[in-house]
């Protein structure tokens, strides 16, 4: 297996371009294109030695500077005079570009970046649930609450079919037991209905019993967030 | 002195921890002037500089929120435990480049970067760094970039215009135009 590194030093050929012209200690407006040129192509040979995947990027902007270089090194008249400006101008406009936003970029990174050099306030909205006020809760419909159930169901007993048989668990009986919740937890959410280790009769009874003391107004089910697990509360 | 209005706006910048635009504290006090809360959020700012304490009333992404001094850094990072992930410098100078050229499409970002971006900008997007403003009236109407509030929030800017300007490249501007 081969071990291929994503060059993080130099991420394209404009960053490789302007490491060397600081290593240079030169200006972008006059490269010695010549140096420059073989110290671009040194770098790519060591990163194929390295086995590091050379971008297409890299080798675009190679063949540019040795023909660039090779332009320059051939005895000169007018007109090659004003290509080779132009060849230069090719590619020092975007390294002038790119080292603005460079410097812009360093200049973003040193200021006061949130959660690492100032904090904010901690958001406690998650907290809301809320007990009285249900401003930012809404009402559940019977779809929701069905959705709600389907889940439970698909949790506990993944693969069946429902089928309505003679009831073993009564409705009743768990009418009661969830008024008798409600009224001692006040707010009592759906998932904790259901004991985990119910049988598929008891579910369904429970989720009947639910839907029979809504309708009777007994009950008001809210929701935090779409998502969040359904709250159930007396109304009285 | 405090009148109650300044209380009032003060506990709302408390309690809502994002920053709160003036229009977002007038639509909780819509009997109020726009004006005069503008004016207690300004009066609100320089009072808690003035009190020297370790947070301020900072103004960010268009509007205020309470932030800790940069003094206080190691401290409340030992609160947290972790440090938070930054941007890899290619995302940073990505991001940069959204910020100062949007709207921005893709090709554009990778023509001054001169490498793609492709996977960069995807994570921008879903860290909520930048979002999809529209698209170009060219052909194949390609998808241009914009940055977010959340953007501004990170970096401590008011807006987008308190960007601080591109340094203009003084070797190349002296006659080389003409």
């Amino acid at each position: 297996m081969t071990f291929t590194a994503k060059l993080d030093l130099f991420e394209g050929p404009l960053d490789l371009l302007l490491h060397l012209v600081k290593m240079n200690e030169v200006d972008l407006a006059d490269i010695p294109i010549a140096t420059i040129t073989d110290q671009y192509l040194e770098y790519l040979d060591l990163m194929k030695a390295l086995d590091i995947n050379v971008a297409g990027e890299f080798l675009v902007m190679a063949s540019t500077l040795m023909h660039l270089k090779s332009k320059m090194l051939l005895p000169k008249q007018e007109q090659d005079l004003e290509e080779i400006e132009e060849l230069i101008e090719e590619v020092v406009g975007p390294l002038r570009e790119y080292k603005q936003f460079k410097e812009a970029a360093e200049g973003l990174a040193s200021r006061n970046i949130l959660a690492r050099d100032v904090f904010r306030r901690a958001s406690d909205a998650y907290l809301m649930i809320g007990q009285e006020n249900h401003g930012t809760t809404s009402r559940v419909n019977l779809f929701e609450l069905m959705m709600a159930f389907k889940k439970v169901m698909a949790k506990q007993f993944p693969d069946t079919v429902l089928r309505f048989k003679a009831e073993t668990w009564s409705i009743k009986e768990k009418i009661a037991e969830i008024k008798k919740r409600v009224e001692r937890q006040k707010t009592l959410y759906f998932s904790e209905l259901f004991s985990p280790k119910g049988s598929l009769s008891e579910l369904i009874a429970s989720f009947l019993a639910l839907l029979e003391l809504v309708r009777v107004g007994f009950l008001a089910v809210y929701q935090p967030k779409p998502g969040d697990d359904i709250m159930l509360e007396a109304l009285h | 002195m405090n009148d109650s209005l300044t209380l009032i706006v003060e506990s709302l910048l408390f309690a809502a921890g994002d920053p709160l635009t003036p229009r977002q504290i007038h639509a909780l006090l819509p009997e109020r002037d726009l004006k005069e809360i503008k004016e207690i959020l300004i009066a609100l700012k320089a009072e808690y500089e003035g009190m020297k304490r370790s947070f301020t009333l900072v103004e960010v992404a268009e509007g205020y929120q309470f932030r800790t001094l940069p003094k206080y850094k190691p401290y409340i990072a030992n609160l947290f435990g972790s440090t938070p992930t930054h941007l890899r410098r290619a995302a940073l100078e990505t991001l940069t480049i959204i910020a100062y050229k949007q709207p921005i499409m893709r090709q554009e970002i990778e023509r001054i970067r001169g490498v793609d971006v492709g996977g960069i900008v995807r994570m921008l997007l879903k860290k909520g760094l930048i979002r999809v403003v529209g698209r170009k009236p060219l052909p194949g109407r390609p998808i241009i970039y914009g940055t977010t509030k959340r953007f501004l929030e990170i970096f401590d800017l008011k807006d987008l215009s308190s960007l601080p300007t591109l340094k203009e490249i003084e070797e190349l501007d002296n006659g080389e135009e003409e």
